[in-house]
């Protein structure tokens, strides 16, 4: 047989081989069997002495497409063999990517503090400061300060825990308003301010009643402050509390510190105004009171009362989580039930 | 103060406006309403019949069969459980088909046999308060006049044809708390002006009131106006039905005509007046005066009063015979048998009348009217009214004159103000016509210059006396909702949180991701919880006068609060719990207030890590909660400057697992297991604790960080492992290490502890790796070499460390 038959029968020989391969090694010793120092191919090379030298290079360019072919086979069935073995990796290291993952612990913000915060927030991107005073406080500064003097009626209105005839729970957060104002220098520009805090009331604790509960109260004393100021501002705190799409009523009231008072309605966010439960069948809501600063409060801080003036609101953040969330019980809010904490997860 | 739509209606012309506009536009202009209620709208199919006969069931006790005449061709049968059912009444019936409160039908049946086509209705049935209908109807049917038509609608002759408005009416408006009130306040708005029908006094001219009586009072700032008439040849009884129904409507029971005039002319005027038995009074002299500390007074509920001088009383002369606004004596009040009536208009003091009510709990209508003010213009015209009413009622006489003392006018004070104050205050562009127009409908007299407007406020209004009392009433009558929205446009400072506020978000976003809730507890607690977990020696601050023993201390520390609400989870099945709480906590300091400090705590309970697919559990432990703790103080940037030491102070803690948190030598807190005892006692395992006062954080920024170069040659470390005696503190070793260190040591790592087998007992093995860096260059092994020689000698002379 001829060296160029040899040849090709090796090839024929080898592509069988190649054929029957299954792994990247069988192929790696296919390779060596016949393209190696010691392989096939040089073997049969070795019979070139005996070939006429016109025949040589017929002969050696046969050898050079034979190693060209067989080493483009091997290459191919060697890709072949290695997308194979990752394939198979890849499919022994597949994972249930639905089974739940690592345990991550974390802790939420107590639904009062997300809803007081989101209001101070509003505020200070208004250019309102936070200010918190004390949760005990005088009678003269709870009352007297805020036009609450000694026997007026309207001291009924708040049932109050004494711990001496002159020092009181706070029952509401107003006493910073006379604190702030008699410290404020109007020179300096005017005076706003959010205080957020705890107050208490001499209430028995029950759905809709809290010994203990929370109020944010906010002023603006300035030259040129107007009851449509109040009303601009209140409609941007009840779009931020309740949606954008709430509109505002305000209702006549009466409140000590303030003249004229208001007490403000938001159209209700669970109907629409159309009338349900959490309304009464009104359409309204009521979530705040407010007003213009009383003239007394603003003499009784040194501030003249004919030249600067301003407003002022309160609301309370347990009401408004009761009605924003559908809390049936004020309680809730201080039991710490974590089942009851961690469903108001916080959001954004 | 409940309002009848058809009663308001006597004085205005309420054609035009529905009940439940009426009550809308008083919402949106001035008094709160609380409801609006029509009770008709509830009942239907309710007639007026008349008992032809009466007779008990044969077989029954109570029942009885009537044969009741309602104005269809025969009469009909009904069963009647009540007492006092008689031939000859006429009577309220519900007939087959009627509705009743609450929804109630009413069917043709039969009881025990017998047909009953109806119902003969109680007042109760028809809707009334038990506390409102007379006493002689409490048990049974209502029995109409004789002259009420059969077979008409029965709901007009009781009133239930009409509209209520329940109006919830503020301090500074009692002005309204008197039908004529309302009156002048719906006209403000329906544009209208009330009227009211006169009185019809005739006095017999040959007896005067002097002769009866002789007024005198002690103290006249106690008691500015007091009038008496006297009403004679009485005879006492029951109230017609137009006076009874306008009484229990508004709520007030009729009692007899006398008094129930009283009460008709409290509600019509707001003037609350009260009627004494002449003769019983004993005397001619009347004296109002303060009593006499030891004095005593049995009221009209039979019970008898301990008086001091804070009360004020109406006196014969000699003893007191009523409580002045408050309550009358028992002794001289209206009865059957009274012929002679002196009846009482007055103003009193309004804060005494105020304490004498409060401190007797007493509160009437009467003295809650007393305690808002009164028109002073109407004390005589309701007088007046009452003692002609009572005078044709009773068929007696008013005896000519009324007996007083007056110390004190009606006023019609005049307060101003200016245009551009209204618009300016307001935000609004009214003009000066707009604004004549609003002082008109509220009645009151205005007049106009240049640059004032001056307004004649009637005493009727006695709430408005300054300047800023106007702009309410303008703005309102305009209507709060006509009102622009506007923003201030003052010049804008930028809002930021202060240093302390910032530290406190931070804490509190802190504390969340190290998987601890917030949770907000209560302040007042019981006494013993109070001062649990505070080593402040100090007194507690207690109320002075508690609703409860839970809640009348102010706490000394969070742990406590946050504790319970640990428990509570705890014991409803939720077993893992972590909850932090920042919060104030109260001390007692002389002559100031109670000092406030704010604190941080958190309880953790459970697991750490919970079993599952993948992760076997975790406990909580000390160090744990000694972890959050310290990369808190590490984030803070103080960590350098805290130490943590054993502490066996705190008896709610484990005395071998509490630390006392230092800060540069100053005590500002503590970490801890609970103790064992209390952790059974609670039903909480593995319940570590910590509490902090942030005050000392909050006072002052930190010093602010400046940035570090990253390393820009490698470092090299060292381990040591070494045998030291177990009663030597991590801390001590630390600080010998860190001591003698040398100035390229960066850090220290523990990174194994170990006692037991191969370790001698009472001695622990430690291993730590000690890290070194040289920013500037490499670092030469022989440098490394000897600090650390140093650090292996100094332990060992100083913590008789046995190197290994
Ligand atoms: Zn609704």
């Amino acid at each position: 047989m001829g060296i160029e038959e040899q040849l090709t029968g090796v090839l024929a020989k080898a592509v069988t081989d190649i054929d029957s391969a299954d792994s990247v090694k069988d192929i790696e010793a296919i390779r060596v069997s016949y393209l190696g120092k010691k392989g096939e191919i040089t073997s049969i090379l070795k019979g070139m002495k005996d070939v006429s030298p016109d025949q040589r290079p017929v002969i050696g360019k046969k050898a050079n497409e034979v190693r060209d072919e067989l080493t483009a086979v091997l290459t191919h069935k060697k890709e072949r063999l290695e997308k194979e073995a990752l394939q198979n990796q890849l499919e022994s290291e597949t994972i249930d990517v639905t089974l739940p993952g690592r345990q991550v612990k974390k802790g939420q913000t107590h639904v009062l503090t997300q809803i007081m915060e989101d209001i101070e927030d509003l505020f200070l991107g208004m250019g309102y400061q936070i200010i918190e005073g004390n949760e005990v406080e005088s009678d003269y500064y709870n009352f007297e300060r805020v036009n609450l003097p000694q026997n007026h009626p309207a001291r009924d209105m708040q049932d109050t825990f004494y711990i001496t005839p002159d020092v009181l729970m706070r029952t509401h957060t107003s006493p910073i308003q006379a604190r702030t104002l008699e410290n404020h220098d109007f020179s300096k520009g005017p005076l706003k301010m959010i205080s957020p805090g705890k107050v208490y009331r001499r209430d028995t604790d029950d759905a809709t009643h809290s010994h203990q509960f929370h109020q944010i109260e906010g002023m603006v004393i300035d030259e040129n402050i107007t009851m449509a100021d109040l009303k601009g501002t209140l409609e941007l705190l009840a779009k931020k509390m309740f949606g954008e799409e709430r509109e505002i009523r305000l209702r006549p009231s009466y409140f000590p510190f303030t003249e004229p008072s208001v007490e403000v309605d938001v159209s209700c966010f669970k109907c629409g105004g159309e009338g349900c439960n959490v309304c009464k069948k009104t359409g309204w809501i009521e979530i705040l009171g407010a007003g213009m600063t009383h003239p007394n409060v603003l003499e009784m801080s040194g501030v003249d009362s004919s030249k600067y003036g301003g407003f002022a609101f309160g609301l309370g953040p347990d009401r408004i989580a009761m009605l924003k969330y559908g809390v049936d019980d004020i309680r809730h809010f201080y039991l710490n039930d974590q089942r009851f904490l961690t469903q108001f997860k916080r959001k954004g | 103060m409940k309002v009848s739509y058809n009663w308001l209606n006597e004085s205005l012309d309420l054609s035009g406006v529905s009940p439940r506009d009426l009550a809308e536009q008083i919402t949106l202009t001035g008094i709160e309403v609380d409801g609006v209620s029509e009770p008709a709208k509830e009942l239907k199919n309710i007639v007026v019949g008349h008992v032809l006969t009466a007779e008990r069931m044969a077989d029954s006790d109570h029942l009885n069969v009537t044969v009741v005449e309602v104005g269809q061709e025969e009469p009909v049968q009904i069963v009647c459980g009540a007492p006092n059912v008689k031939a000859g009444q006429k009577v309220v019936v519900a007939l087959p088909g009627a509705r009743l409160v609450n929804g109630l039908k009413i069917k043709k049946s039969k009881l025990r046999g017998v047909v009953s086509n109806g119902m003969i209705c109680s007042l109760e049935e028809l809707g009334f308060s038990d506390s409102v209908v007379p006493k002689n109807s409490e048990d049974g049917i209502y029995v109409l006049p004789e002259d009420a038509h059969i077979g008409e609608d029965a709901l007009t002759y009781i009133g239930l044809n009409d509209a209520f408005i329940e109006l919830d009416i503020t301090p500074n408006r009692a002005d309204a708390l008197s039908m004529r009130g309302v009156a002048y306040e719906a006209g403000a708005i329906l544009e209208q002006t009330p009227k009211f029908t006169g009185v019809n006094l005739s006095e017999d001219p040959t007896d005067s009131v002097d002769d009866y009586v002789n007024v005198s009072v002690e103290n006249s700032e106690d008691n500015p106006i007091y009038k008496m008439r006297v009403i004679k040849d009485l005879v006492v009884t029951e109230s017609p039905l137009w006076l009874q129904r306008k009484l229990m409507h508004a709520g007030i029971r009729p009692i007899d005509a006398v008094v129930d005039v009283t009460n008709y002319i409290m509600l019509e005027y707001g003037q609350p007046l009260h009627a004494f038995d002449y003769d019983a009074l004993n005397s001619k002299d009347i004296l109002v005066r303060r009593a006499k500390d030891s004095e005593t007074l049995i009221t009209l509920d039979g019970v008898e009063r301990k008086l001091t001088a804070d009360n004020l009383v109406i006196t014969n002369g000699a003893d007191p015979v009523a409580l002045a606004g408050v309550m009358g004596g028992e002794n001289t009040h209206v009865t059957g048998e009274t012929k002679t009536v002196a009846l009482e208009s007055a103003v009193f003091e309004s804060s005494l009348i105020r304490k004498t009510a409060q401190s007797l709990n007493l509160r009437s209508e009467s003295s809650s009217r007393f305690e808002k003010g009164l028109n002073k213009e109407t004390v005589q015209d309701a007088l007046d009214h009452a003692a002609a009413l009572i005078a044709s009622l009773g068929n007696g006489q008013v005896v000519s004159g009324t007996a007083e003392v007056v110390s004190e006018e009606p006023v019609y004070q005049t307060v101003t103000t200016t245009l551009n104050k209204i618009n300016g205050s307001l935000g609004t562009d009214l003009t000066i016509d707009e604004v004549e127009k609003i002082f008109s409908r509220l009645g009151f007299e205005n007049s106009v210059t240049v640059d004032e407007i001056s307004v004649t406020v009637p005493p009727r209004r006695w709430d408005i006396s300054i300047e800023a009392d106007l702009l309410e009433e303008v703005a309102r009558i305009y209507g709060y909702n006509q009102i622009p929205s506007t923003l201030p446009h003052s010049e804008s400072v930028p809002g930021e949180l202060t240093h302390a506020q910032k530290l406190t978000r931070f804490t509190r976003h802190f504390m969340e991701s190290c998987g601890l809730g917030q949770a907000i507890s209560y302040a007042l607690t019981t006494s013993e919880k109070a001062a649990a977990f505070s080593l402040d020696e100090s007194e507690l601050v207690h109320l002075d006068w508690p609703m409860s023993e839970e809640h009348k201390a102010l706490r000394q520390s969070l742990l406590s609060g946050l504790l319970d609400n640990v428990q509570y989870n705890v014991a409803r099945q939720t077993k893992n719990v972590a909850l932090f709480e920042i919060g104030r906590i109260f001390t007692r300091q002389e002559n100031d207030l109670p000092k406030e400090t704010t604190h941080v705590a958190g309880v953790m309970t459970g697991t750490l890590v919970d079993n599952s697919w993948q992760e076997t559990e975790t406990r909580v432990d000390y160090f744990a909660v000694k972890g959050i703790v310290e990369e808190w103080l590490d984030t803070l940037g103080v960590l350098e400057g805290i130490s943590f030491v054993p502490s066996k102070e705190l008896p709610e803690l484990h005395p071998g697992r509490t630390a006392k948190v230092l800060w540069n030598g100053q005590y500002i807190g503590v970490i801890g297991q609970l103790h064992p005892q209390l952790a059974q006692d609670r039903d909480l395992n593995d319940t570590v604790v910590f509490e902090l006062n942030m005050e000392p954080f909050l006072a002052n920024e930190q010093d602010t960080l400046s940035f570090e170069s990253i390393p820009k040659y490698p470092g090299t470390s060292r381990d040591i492992a070494f045998v030291v005696d177990e009663s030597v503190l991590h801390e001590e070793v630390m600080d010998v290490m860190t001591e003698v260190g040398g100035k390229w040591l960066r850090s220290i790592r523990l990174f194994d502890l170990y006692q037991g087998d191969n370790i001698e007992a009472g001695k622990k093995s430690l291993a730590y790796t000690l890290s070194y860096l040289n920013p500037d260059a490499t670092l030469k092994e022989e440098e490394v070499n000897s600090d650390f020689e140093k650090v292996k000698q100094a332990l060992v002379e100083r913590v008789q460390a046995d190197i290994r």
